[in-house]
């Protein structure tokens, strides 16, 4: 536990729906039964790309009689937001949508989504119900660095914070120097931005050499991109706000899916609107409770954009343990990838973000790294190749090389299969701007 | 009495070590002595140069990993048992070698030898309390 959070802080956490956030597991259970049959029923009748789904398959509606048979229906994937592109996936008239927002279409066509007025109400309640959870209350004076526009981020925070009646600042996205002022004048209190942005911040004030401790921030709300429990850790240390994460994708909603409470063992979903499932992403077999794998998310309470069993493509995993908070809601870890970036290596599923943790401890710092894999005599090989700076190197043949064999060892315990280090000169790989090229799978060609 | 040397990273791929030395060179650092470590994947390149600071600055500047670190240089007799003895009196003084290589030129009727110690201080106090001449880093350069 952070030494930001106290005991004070935890006692005296309020929750924001307390009726329905601990809300008993049969009652949860009956209510999203109910709410799953009623979406089925509306995206069957309303929706061509459901029906003809559920049609594919010899599956009505009423054939749902319990949770459990969710697992029969069929999945829905980005590729059918793009065939139904734009408004093909709406389940209700253009005339009831009161506002439309957009994924940023970084691969392919972007993706529009729709909400009623009914939709807005309960996105900003759910805005509301996590961001209290991270602890934001009435007094805050809420910073919100997320670009206003077609994305969901600002407004979802945005509303939440109105809605529990703190006093927000609409600051939108860049002009770093501007919002230290602001920052600083207004006395900002809770921030709200993606996690590599709030370092760039910190970055920034040391530069100007202005302490971060000085200002009023009190709590970060951080999220829109993954992020690693270092990057909590170097974030909390050096602008000293206790960093909550919370989760979200415009195709459900947006932000406020699920977020953290201040015991930080996991993100809340809000289960009297989501149903989370785990799925094998090879398979498409649902995963027992506590395996890792891909959110599937089915919205059982949205007017304008239901989607059923939608693969968010985010590997996590799912835990139902009782949590200290009393909120009863399934709990998700950080985001441990995407399903598209999995490796398999002799038969173990393998993130590129696990290595990346991993490098971190050992290292300090961002590490510089490119995996390639290969098959040698039938068999997966995984190179880590990570490039070597001072903090690494060891001017002793003996020290380099346990330093070699401990990164191995370590990579080994945390991946579950073995993994081959090699040393490399720094910049022999292509810097990240944009998206980086990590991987490097010679088992393709 | 230390002699300040500098590590560099070198991958085991062709022209790395060249790469070095003419870096070095056309920056006007001339070498003095060097000992080259390897495996099959990588070396550790270690020289004693005539200007340190430069020579460290003009391989960070090409992108090399470089470290600094202090050595003892040694005065050893050249002849049969010459760095035998040194090495029984270091052994007799409790003194570990983490490693070590010879300079390239000849001081007077003497060879040089370079240690890196893990306790250098305690080595130096060994040597000099046993009458063999340790060498600052103004000496080496001038040689």
């Amino acid at each position: 536990m952070s030494e930001l959070i106290t005991e004070a802080m935890l006692a005296n956490a309020l929750i924001w729906d307390p009726e329905m956030e601990c809300l008993g597991r049969d009652e949860l259970n009956a209510l999203q039964l109910v709410r799953l049959q009623d979406t089925l029923r509306r995206v069957y009748q309303n929706v061509p790309c459901y029906q003809k789904k559920f049609e594919q398959i010899g599956i009505v509606p009423e054939d749902i009689q319990s949770l459990d048979d969710l697992k029969n229906l069929p999945f829905t994937t980005k590729d059918d937001l793009r065939d139904n592109y734009p408004y093909g996936m709406f389940a209700v008239p253009m005339r009831e949508v009161v506002r439309i927002h957009s994924s940023s279409g970084t691969t392919g066509k972007p993706t529009v989504v729709g909400y009623t007025r009914h939709d807005l109400k309960v996105w900003t309640e759910l805005a509301a119900r996590f961001m209290t959870a991270a602890g934001v209350t009435a007094d805050d004076i809420v910073h919100i660095a997320f670009g206003y526009g077609l994305f969901t981020g600002a407004f979802g925070l945005h509303y939440g914070a109105e809605r529990i009646g703190a006093s927000v600042i609409p600051m939108s996205g860049g002009n770093t120097d501007k919002q230290i002022i602001i920052m600083q004048d207004y006395r900002s209190s809770a921030l709200v931005c993606t996690p590599s942005y709030a370092l760039t911040l910190v970055d920034r004030m040391e530069k100007q050499g202005i302490d971060p401790r000085s200002l009023s921030l009190r709590v970060g709300l951080f999220g829109a991109e993954p992020w690693s429990e270092e990057m909590r850790r170097e974030i909390e240390e050096r602008l000293g706000v206790v960093a909550t994460d919370n989760y979200g994708l415009s195709e459900v909603m947006g932000p406020g899916v699920g977020g953290d409470c201040l015991y930080r063992t996991g993100m809340h979903i809000s289960e009297d609107h989501f149903i989370a499932e785990t799925i094998d992403p090879e398979t498409g077999e649902v995963l027992p409770r506590g395996s890792v794998g891909e959110l599937v998310l089915t919205c059982i309470s949205k007017e304008a954009f239901p989607m059923i069993r939608y693969r968010t493509r985010d590997i996590t995993r799912l835990d139902d343990t009782p949590c200290p908070c009393g909120r009863t809601h399934v709990r998700m870890q950080k985001t441990m990838g995407r399903s598209d970036d999995m490796l398999i290596i002799k038969g173990v599923n393998v993130f590129p973000t696990q290595i990346e943790e991993v490098l971190f401890q050992v290292e300090g710092c961002e590490p510089h790294y490119q995996l390639v894999v290969d098959r040698v005599n039938n068999s997966d090989r995984l190179e880590v190749q990570i490039e070597v700076h001072e903090s690494i190197f060891f001017d002793e043949m003996k020290r380099q090389r346990d330093f070699v064999s401990m990164v191995e060892k370590r990579l080994a315990s945390a991946l579950g299969v073995s993994a081959v280090v090699k040393l490399v000169e720094p910049s022999s790989m292509p810097r990240h701007e944009g998206k980086a090229k990590r991987v490097i799978d010679k088992r393709r060609s | 009495m230390k002699v300040e040397q500098i590590s560099i990273f070198i991958e085991n791929k062709s022209g790395r070590l060249a790469e070095v030395s003419q870096k070095l060179g056309q920056a006007g650092v001339n070498i003095r002595a060097l000992s080259l470590a390897d495996t099959s994947d990588f070396g550790i390149l270690r020289l004693i140069v005539d200007k340190t600071d430069l020579a460290k600055k003009t391989l960070k500047e090409n992108n090399f990993t470089v470290s600094k670190t202090e050595v003892v240089a040694v005065e050893v007799p050249d002849r049969p048992l010459g760095l035998h003895s040194i090495l029984e009196i270091l052994d007799g003084g409790g003194v570990n070698v983490e490693y070590m290589y010879a300079f390239v030129e000849r001081c007077g009727e003497n060879a040089v030898i370079i240690f890196r110690f893990d306790d250098p201080e305690g080595a130096i106090r060994v040597l000099v309390e046993n009458g063999l001449t340790v060498l600052t880093g103004e000496r080496v350069c001038r040689m």
